[in-house]
């Protein structure tokens, strides 16, 4: 039996920060990296007495959150005290939802990654609210294994996405992780910044294998500590392999063993069995009797739907249909995020082509906010003038690269406009008949060129119209090649 | 002059009269307390920085208006209501030298109403306890015999007032805290209808059954405590919407039409006292002297009380006593020496040696009954019962106004009486823990005194936000003389 007999299946849970200005039950502000305990207050302490209140903007971003991942959302929620002991936990419990989560299945489509032109689905089980604990910093160097506990996140509000173990391949994992993060963008509903811990990955992984006698499942292990979805799609590869070698050695299914939580560890590019917490696994859910249960009424949904706007599956699909964009263009400007599509159309509204537009904004556009590390909302170059440059381009009116000395100087002066530009940099329309003596001049001075053209050896026609640009930069080089060849043919 | 005479609203009529000077008002009843505390421990702290607060209320010119009724009345606080900058014990080692860094809601409009708190009550630990007998500060004595329980857990409030330490208090009941000890002690106590004062800084022990209880020997002292501390508030998500009623303005409104029922389960149950029987036909003859018609009620749920509620407080309880472990404030104990996790040893041995029995018992309990496997059993099935034994009552008050039966079956039992058996302690709340598991309000109302001089006492139960009628029917009763506020001297 090889490799090939075995499938990965992976199901992942992931905790998704959400962007509230204030924490889940108080009115902590929920920045990040902010000094040690100074974001907290009774409350979010667990203090003796002290009692939660609802952020009730926190529901509605989860309601966003989950109409766009297509879940049903129930009309009544409520919440549940999640029981176990944790130094970074100050009640001893944390508030979350059991029973009746916010968002009911749903599921989210994704690019392919093996045919980018095709989709795949994963189903979700649920998502619920929840609120964060603190931070537990073990203080190596006192010698003394000290622990700090830091509780500036203690209930900052979390959403946890569980899906179906629907994924198949590390690259699908990945895959997901990206079109998820990239509709919680789209929604303005998280920063989803991982080294801040605004987005979290679990993932749990087993192997089916074809075996003579039947299909056979190995035993689920939990991988965490997955840093980046680099890391997520390295750590199930490795898992595949480490678990197909597992069972080659001992042939342990599911069920035959607990379940074991595995940490990734990205140095040695190796899971390592994880310590478990302090805790016991049954969690003694029940409702948190200092709330009341949430009504989501029908207004709720209907505002919370009008804010989805188009999502990123929806926009590549437009994209296509709309501008003839390949779906590889489409899913470069969709990446981006919605500003950028917002600026490809307003180009193409100016007259640019969407072809056109949409390679200056992958190659000039794009190139440029990663080396200035701008964003497309900072960017000094607005979309009316940057379609119109272009639209210049397409009436022929601008040569190609003159287009491009005219966006680099619309980079130094935000507020040039094209007339301007022109006069700055000597741009002026060459005629037929300019063109058409300067040829003659270079050919006259090249013979050796002419010559190796006559031999069917036209290589030397580039530098001709190096020299040409040299002599006049506003030579458009496709005539200077075409007005070459043709006196070329002329000479017999 | 006997200020201990006097009730709160003329104490504080007189102070705002210019009558009686606050400071030497509150001086009175620091002495008093600190006198009469060294026999009766129902004290944790005095505390004498209310005279600052009471010369400031002397300095101030007549002409501006008063706070409140209650302005410049000193009170005692049981000691699980959190004040800035005071020590807040719950009576329990965990919280011997916790310092609350802010207000529970309920004490803060008392302090807006100028009133002016001069102790922290004793009381059972956690409130979990119906005789101050599980304090980790020791027993709080009854005023009226010292071998004798003041009832819990807010005994120490109640003893403070049989005592004449203080003419107000307030206690907490999750179970009937503020009834029994009322009535072992002869004073009026109310349980508010849940939500309609603050929990907010309440140190939680069910959170879905406590609540802040006014006390005092007159009844305008209980409806003008309640005054103040009622109404709604954005810190608490179950604290009730409702506009807060006229108390003291309902008083003396006649009674004509008044419905009441009697209790036949409660009046007829066989651990009920003679004695406490009697009280309550005393005053069921009163009632109808004042106009009221009777009616015999059935509640056949409620002996289903007990068993519900401690499946439920307990549950409550195991959860939100989890926050008292080592790591953030309160008791911390060593972790055992070359243990595998000092952080699990630190923790339980923080728990084991920071908590008295009684919690640890209620917190198992509660673990137990919310454990996997057990949680349908126990746990979902009590939340069942308690709303079938809230319907009863709804069912009830369809009928009638108010409710009287006894509040405990017997007068104050002796201290040590009920230690070895916790299930007979739990009985004396039989009468009591459908209110709290119903959410209605129900009031102790004193009924004079047995052979042994000990207070007897009848409890009023009414419909949910009802508390104006039973304070009214109560203060009929006051000016009736089916009961005389007194305050108990020994030698
Ligand atoms: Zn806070």
């Amino acid at each position: 039996m090889t490799l090939d007999a075995c499938q990965l299946v992976v199901g992942l849970e992931v905790h998704v920060q959400l962007r509230t200005q204030t924490k889940l039950f108080c009115g902590c502000p929920t920045i990040f990296g902010a000094p040690a305990n100074t974001q907290v207050c009774p409350v979010c302490l667990g203090l003796p007495g002290a009692l939660p209140v609802l952020n009730r903007r926190a529901v509605e971003l989860a309601v966003q959150t989950g109409l766009a991942l297509n879940c049903a959302i129930p009309a009544r929620t409520k919440w549940d005290r999640k029981n176990y002991f944790y130094p970074d936990l100050p009640k001893g419990y944390q508030i979350s939802q059991f029973d009746l989560p916010i968002c009911g299945p749903g599921w989210l489509e994704f690019p392919d990654p093996d045919a980018p032109e095709h989709t795949l689905r994963v189903r979700l089980v649920r998502a619920h609210l929840e609120e964060d604990a603190g931070k537990s910093m073990h203080d190596e160097k006192s010698g003394r294994g000290d622990s700090r506990i830091d509780l500036n996140r203690a209930g900052t509000p979390l959403l946890e996405i569980v899906t179906e173990p629907d994924l198949r391949s590390p690259q699908a994992a990945k895959a997901f992780l990206t079109e998820l993060r990239l509709l919680l963008t789209y929604l303005d509903v998280s920063d989803c910044n991982m080294q801040e811990g605004s987005l979290r990955v679990d993932a749990n992984v087993n192997l089916h294998i074809d075996t003579p006698s039947g299909k056979v499942a190995t035993p689920i292990v939990e991988v965490k500590n997955l840093n980046s979805f680099r890391a997520v799609e390295r750590a199930l590869a490795y898992e595949q392999q480490r678990q197909w070698q597992q069972w080659q050695r001992d042939g342990k299914q599911l069920g035959e063993v607990p379940k074991q939580t595995r940490g990734w560890d990205e140095n040695q590019a190796v899971t390592v069995p994880q310590r478990e917490k302090e805790e016991s696994s049954d969690y003694r859910y029940f409702p948190d009797p200092d709330l009341v249960p949430i009504a989501i009424d029908a207004e709720l949904i209907e505002r919370c739907r009008a804010c989805l706007g188009e999502r990123p599956l929806e926009l590549r699909l437009r994209l296509q249909q709309e501008y003839g964009l390949t779906a590889y263009d489409a899913d470069v400007i969709v990446a981006q995020g919605r500003a950028l599509v917002e600026y490809f159309e307003m180009v193409v509204a100016k007259g640019a082509s969407a072809k056109r537009a949409s390679s200056w904004l992958q190659q000039d556009v794009l190139r440029t906010l990663n080396e200035q590390n701008l964003t497309i909302e900072q960017f000094p170059i607005d979309a009316d003038k940057l379609g119109e440059l272009i639209a210049a381009v397409e009436k022929g009116e601008l040569e190609n690269s003159r287009a491009r000395d005219v966006f680099q100087y619309y980079l130094g002066h935000p507020q040039a406009g094209l007339e301007q530009a022109r006069a700055a940099l000597g741009i002026v329309q060459v005629d037929d008949r300019e063109l058409t003596e300067l040829c003659q001049k270079l050919l006259d001075e090249h013979p050796q060129i002419v010559a190796q053209a006559k031999a069917g050896d036209l290589k030397g026609l580039g530098a001709l119209i190096g020299a040409a640009k040299r002599r006049n930069p506003n030579v458009d080089p496709r005539k200077v090649r075409s007005i070459c060849q043709h006196l070329i043919e002329q000479q017999g | 002059m006997e200020l201990e005479r006097l009730s709160a609203v003329e104490l504080g009529r007189r102070i705002a009269a210019g009558e009686l000077k606050c400071s030497e008002v509150v001086r009175y009843f620091l002495d008093r307390s600190i006198e009469r505390n060294a026999a009766l421990n129902a004290l944790i702290e005095i505390d004498e920085e209310a005279l600052n607060a009471a010369e400031e209320i002397d300095r101030r010119s007549s002409r501006e208006s008063r706070r409140s009724p209650l302005e410049g009345v000193p009170i005692v606080i049981k000691d699980i209501l959190c004040m800035e900058g005071k020590r807040t014990t719950c009576a329990s080692r965990m919280l011997e030298n916790f310092t609350a860094p802010y207000t529970a809601t309920a004490v803060k409009r008392l302090l807006d109403g100028g009133v002016l708190p001069i102790g922290r009550a004793n009381m059972d630990e956690f409130a979990m306890g119906g005789s101050t007998e599980t304090s980790y500060f020791g027993v709080t004595r009854n005023p009226w015999d010292l071998s004798r329980t003041p009832g819990g857990s807010s005994g120490g409030s109640a003893a403070a007032l049989a005592a004449g330490m203080a003419p107000l208090a307030v206690g907490t009941d999750t179970g009937g805290s503020v009834r029994q000890p009322s009535a072992y002690c002869g004073v009026v106590g109310l349980k508010p209808t849940y939500g309609r004062i603050s929990r907010y800084g309440l140190v939680a022990f069910a959170s879905s059954l406590d609540q802040v209880g006014p006390m005092a020997h007159y009844v305008e002292d209980v409806a003008a405590l309640l005054q103040l501390m009622a109404g709604p508030d954005g810190r608490d998500s179950t604290s009730l919407p409702a506009a807060v009623d006229d108390y003291l303005g309902a008083l003396g409104k006649p009674l004509d039409g008044l419905r009441v029922g009697v209790i036949s389960e409660h009046v007829e149950h066989p651990d009920v006292a003679p004695e406490v029987r009697q009280a309550v036909q005393r005053a069921i003859t009163h009632l109808t002297d004042l106009g009221a018609a009777l009616e015999q009620v059935h509640l056949a749920l409620t002996r289903y009380a007990v068993p519900t509620y401690y499946l439920v407080a307990p549950s409550e309880a195991s959860s939100n006593l989890s926050r008292y472990d080592g790591v953030h404030y309160g008791y911390r104990d060593r972790p055992a020496e070359g243990v595998e996790s000092p952080l699990v040893s630190m923790m339980s041995r923080t728990r084991s040696h920071g908590f008295g029995d009684e919690v640890k018992r209620r917190v198992m309990l509660g673990t137990f009954a919310l454990s996997a496997g057990y949680y349908d059993a126990y746990y979902k099935k009590a939340l069942k019962v308690r709303r079938m034994i809230a319907e009863e009552m709804r069912r009830a008050f369809e009928r009638v106004d108010v409710l009287v039966g006894p509040v405990a079956p017997t007068p104050a039992f002796s201290l040590g009486e009920n230690a070895d058996d916790p299930v007979r302690m739990y009985l004396q709340d039989q009468f009591t823990v459908a209110a709290n598991l119903a959410g209605i309000p129900a009031l102790a109302v004193p009924a004079g005194f047995n052979d042994q001089g000990l207070p007897l006492a009848v409890q009023l139960q009414g419909a949910p936000l009802s508390e104006a009628t039973l304070l009214n029917v109560a203060y009929h009763l006051q000016q009736n003389r089916f009961f005389v506020p007194r305050v108990a001297e020994w030698k």
